[in-house]
């Protein structure tokens, strides 16, 4: 496993070339079929791209990510491959174009070398709710991922790609990173296009990717960053160089400790391990300070609400009626409907389907999605007092370590709480990283979490590479 | 039926208008007309996954127009909604409008009604939408869809319930269609669906205070119809009351070729669009230059151009009317006037003349638009200003009227060529009409004797053997002054 650093200087010493690389990583992805991490692999593709950047880096004209190559979780657009978000309802449809943050990538001469498994529409915490069979944990393939971006965290963690590109509506890229022992990233919301991510919840959906360390995130994120004119909630603020700001020290810097995220449901050596690392971030002259989250009993409630509500009506689309699974038979254009949709959605997405669609019914409007919204708007104003006080915020990433395959697939809120001190960052819009910190007693990773201000993804990448590299 | 004077209807009009901008609403497809099924499309329109719409701002600029000429508060910051349902001409299965927050509150036009009297109609809202797709059912094959239409901009105009009649619902219609076509947000036609009309209807006693129970009925897609359905339900409701029943809050569907309002199947009114703000758009925010900008690049409006007409250039009521009925006629009009060369009321009263009888005849008798009309306001003006001048007789420029419609050529070529100058020489006139006295003798002594009628024939003898070319006036006068002459000498 290399990072992006590494691989640079490998290229620059000339030990390896581009398409060596990707031999090893397609050679990785075939080693590593059992655990499901990817549902298409375009080899040749690949190839053909990674010997244009080799040209490219021979000639001096080579982009900022020469050498990296990258995975793309299922939920966005690779033109000409098949999107399928996990689901069979759209298991054979193809993307007539790229992603807003593909294009960057590919721009910027990375090499895309398959699509990973995911929960289907990324609606899971296990990525055990794919339509083409779960993902399994490198090291205890009994367990999970995490989700619903769980293939892409086993693609990144059993080398399989440099680094891979997620997505994040509730955690779905800190949560396994942090079950898998990888970095992953959510930037603040507009800070990505989400131009060719195919919808979950429109208002809390970001890119983000998961890699090896915070400084290839830094890279990436350079990279996919700034606004894109196809997607208008895509922010216009300056893009700074992400990478600059890291190897500093973290004397002075402000962090606040949420009570809150330090609550009974906390596995006790998920604690520990966090409280070990604010220690050393005080040690090295970091000014450390309780803070109080006082909203967060609300926020997978809301979470469930309002992302459930946006997801019932991005999910109409897929009806059977001009793309997309479409029973055969059906006599009537209700029947079409009805079964195309009941057979080519999986159980999780129909349960949140309904929970929507019940929540924006005429009648419960008032009692569930506005009163959502303004709990949403209450638990983005306990982000911003805390902000006025501390720089970022540590918490643990999850409360507990990668669990086992099936443990909680019958017991949906179990389930939804692995999110739950993830989930805060969606609702309030503001940027998070999830950085490994060390293992439990059973030898699984565990994450901890940096949560920044709006837009300020510098001060947690500083963190994340300070604790990264200050072991 | 609907007019039992016990009973007093109250209307409010839904009219869609479709707006004219290039692109449509969220991305850039084109929003011709007409064209190749399924080929004004891309992702975004197509709704597939992963797209995102972005507002065309033009739309916005056109809601604005219209809002600010119906004199409505306009929002600093409005948004967008989603009205989520399912149809297969709905690819993203549900349609992006506004519903809370719209751009335009509270604003009104005012319509003349029979009595002559002006009334104010209030205007609740006006908001931006996007267009659904078009299902083709009538096909032995399954339903086709055309997606050409999908996400063509619309906006929405919902009155107060302030229409007391059918006539009146008549009337803002017309009016709403008379301002869309104004600002060329809208061609106004309804035929093919540019301008549509739902209509919510209810009746109560003479002085009652309150509302009755209203019926929603749609489909209202001509003039026509839009009197003829609400008689018919207001007729309805008010048979109902008679009979001591209920009115029931339904919808129903004009079928015009029955004549008759079909209430739509429960299942189908049974819609709960589940509105919630859209998402993937960001507010719209208005600001105040924009507003003062759209605000002054308005076009003067019919009713101000109407009391123009008759305050300065002395036109009659009824010709103010005719002229500003239709934007393309009255900027006819405008332009015309803008060429003559002479600029006084009598002039200004021909000019109005030829245009509401020769212009409008040609172009009824075509079927054809005044903006396709073969000859231009100006070409049109030279002509008038021939008939002005005394170069040619109004019975002249008739002729040359035709040949315009035909030629190129300008008036004056057409005169010139033709030779239709109009005789003006006295002494060649009065040759003329001595030539005629002689020849219809028998008919001068029977003028003579008393029958004035004959003036007249002899009139239009001298017309035609000068070939119509005589100057009529002079012929009335010379004419007049010799059969004087004989009556003295008689």
């Amino acid at each position: 496993m290399k990072s992006f650093d590494a691989i640079k200087s490998e290229l620059a010493s000339g030990a390896s070339t581009c398409e060596s690389l990707t031999r090893e990583y397609l050679e990785a992805i075939d080693r590593a079929k059992h655990l499901n991490a990817f549902l298409s692999v375009f080899a040749e593709e690949a190839h053909g791209q990674a010997r244009a950047v080799d040209r490219k880096i021979r000639e001096g004209t080579a982009g900022p990510l020469a050498g990296m190559v990258v995975s793309i979780k299922d939920v966005m657009c690779v033109k000409g491959h098949r999107v399928t978000c996990g689901s069979k309802i759209l298991e054979e449809f193809v993307a007539p174009y790229d992603a807003t943050a593909v294009a960057r990538l590919r721009k910027a001469d990375a090499v895309i070398i398959g699509k990973t498994n995911m929960d289907e529409f990324a609606m899971g915490s296990s990525t055990e709710n794919s339509a083409f069979g779960r993902v399994k944990l490198p090291g205890d393939e009994s367990r999970v991922p995490g989700g619903s971006s769980g293939g892409s965290a086993v693609a990144v963690k059993a080398g399989m790609s440099t680094v891979s590109l997620g997505t994040d509506t509730g955690g779905s890229v800190r949560q396994p990173a942090s079950f898998t022992g990888v970095v992953g990233l959510k930037p603040t919301y507009g800070r990505v296009s989400r131009y060719g991510l195919v919808a979950f919840a429109s208002s809390f959906d970001q890119i983000g990717p998961l890699s090896l360390t915070a400084r290839d995130s830094a890279a990436v994120l350079n990279v996919i960053a700034g606004h894109d004119d196809r997607d208008s909630t895509s922010a216009t603020v300056p893009v700074p160089d992400f990478t600059a700001g890291l190897n500093k020290d973290v004397k002075g810097l402000r962090i606040g400790v949420p009570k809150e995220y330090f609550d009974d449901a906390l596995q006790e050596e998920i604690r520990g391990a966090v409280q070990k690392k604010i220690d050393l971030l005080r040690n090295h002259g970091a000014v450390i300070s309780e803070v109080t989250l006082p909203h967060t009993a609300y926020t997978i409630a809301t979470y469930y609400i309002l992302a459930t509500a946006e997801a019932s009506s991005n999910l109409a689309r897929y009806d059977g009626a001009r793309y997309g699974y479409r029973v055969k038979g059906a006599k009537s254009l209700t029947e079409m409907y009805t079964r195309s949709r009941s057979e080519g959605f999986g159980g999780e997405v129909k349960r949140r389907i309904m929970l929507g669609t019940y929540v924006l019914s005429a009648g419960y409007y008032d009692a569930y999605y506005r009163k959502g919204q303004k709990v949403r708007r209450l638990i983005k104003e306990d982000f911003d007092n805390a902000f006025l006080r501390v720089d970022c915020l540590i918490t643990p990433t999850s409360p507990s370590t990668a669990f086992k395959a099936g443990e909680k697939m019958d017991d949906p809120l179990q389930m939804y709480l692995s999110d739950v001190y993830t989930t805060s960052a969606n609702l309030a819009g503001i940027p998070g990283i999830s950085i490994p910190c060390g293992t439990d007693r059973q030898g699984l990773p565990i994450g901890l979490q940096i949560l920044g201000k709006q837009f300020d993804e510098e001060t947690i990448l500083r963190a994340a590479d300070f604790l990264e590299t200050s072991g | 039926m609907s007019s039992n004077p016990q009973y007093e209807p109250v209307i409010g009009l839904e009219v869609h208008a479709q707006l004219l901008t290039e692109s449509k609403a969220f991305c850039r497809c084109s929003t011709s007309f007409g064209d190749e099924p399924n080929s004004n499309v891309c992702p975004v329109c197509l709704g597939l996954p992963g797209v995102l719409p972005v507002l065309n701002m033009n739309v916005v600029e056109f809601v604005l127009r219209m809002g600010l000429a119906t004199h409505c508060t306009i929002a600093e910051r409005s948004i967008f909604a989603r009205k989520n349902y399912f149809y297969p001409d709905l690819p993203k299965g549900y349609q992006i409008s506004q519903y809370e927050e719209p751009i335009c509150t509270g604003g009104f036009v005012e319509i003349e009604t029979e009595s002559g009297k002006k009334k104010k109609i209030g205007i609740t809202r006006i908001h931006m939408e996007e267009d659904a797709g078009k299902s083709i059912h009538d096909l032995d094959v399954d339903t086709l869809v055309d997606v050409n239409r999908c996400g063509v901009p619309l906006i929405e105009i919902v009155s107060e319930p302030d229409l007391r009649s059918p006539r009146e619902a008549y009337l803002f219609l017309h009016k709403i269609r008379q301002i869309v076509t104004y600002l060329d947000i809208c061609d106004g036609n309804m035929e093919e669906g540019s301008l549509r009309c739902d209509a919510n209807v209810s009746v109560r006693r003479k002085m009652e205070t309150r509302f009755g129970t209203k019926t929603e009925v749609k489909n209202l897609n001509s003039f026509r119809f839009v009197e003829k359905a609400l008689e018919y339900e207001i007729g309805r409701q008010i048979a109902l009351l008679e009979e001591g029943q209920k009115i029931v809050q339904e919808t129903l569907l004009w079928d015009a070729a029955q004549g008759v309002a079909v209430p739509m199947r429960s299942k189908e009114e049974a819609h709960d669009y589940r509105y919630f703000p859209e998402p993937d758009l960001v507010p719209v925010m208005v600001g105040k230059d924009w507003i003062d900008k759209i605000r002054t690049s308005l076009p003067e409006f019919p009713s101000e151009r109407h009391d123009r007409y008759i305050a300065k250039l002395g036109l009659p009521k009824y010709d103010a009317e005719i002229l500003t009925a239709e934007k393309p006629l009255a900027d006819y009009f405008e332009a015309v006037i803008r060429h003559l060369k002479v600029k006084n009321a009598e002039t200004w009263k021909i000019a109005s003349n030829w245009t509401m009888t020769e212009v409008l005849r040609v172009v009824n008798e075509r079927h054809i638009t005044v903006t396709g009309f073969p000859v231009g306001p100006e070409r049109f003006a030279e002509m008038i200003n021939l008939i002005v001048d005394g170069t040619i007789s109004g019975k002249i420029a008739k002729d040359v009227f035709e040949e315009m419609l035909t030629s190129q050529e300008g008036p004056k070529a057409i005169v010139e060529k033709k030779g239709l100058v109009q005789v003006n020489d006295a002494s060649t006139i009065e040759n003329a009409i001595d030539n005629i006295l002689t020849k219809y003798e028998g008919q001068v002594r029977e003028f003579l004797g008393g029958k004035q009628k004959v003036f007249g024939f002899l009139v239009g003898e001298t017309m035609k053997v000068m070939k119509g070319r005589a100057n009529p006036s002079i012929v009335n006068e010379i004419l007049k002054k010799k059969l004087e002459g004989k009556k003295e000498r008689d």
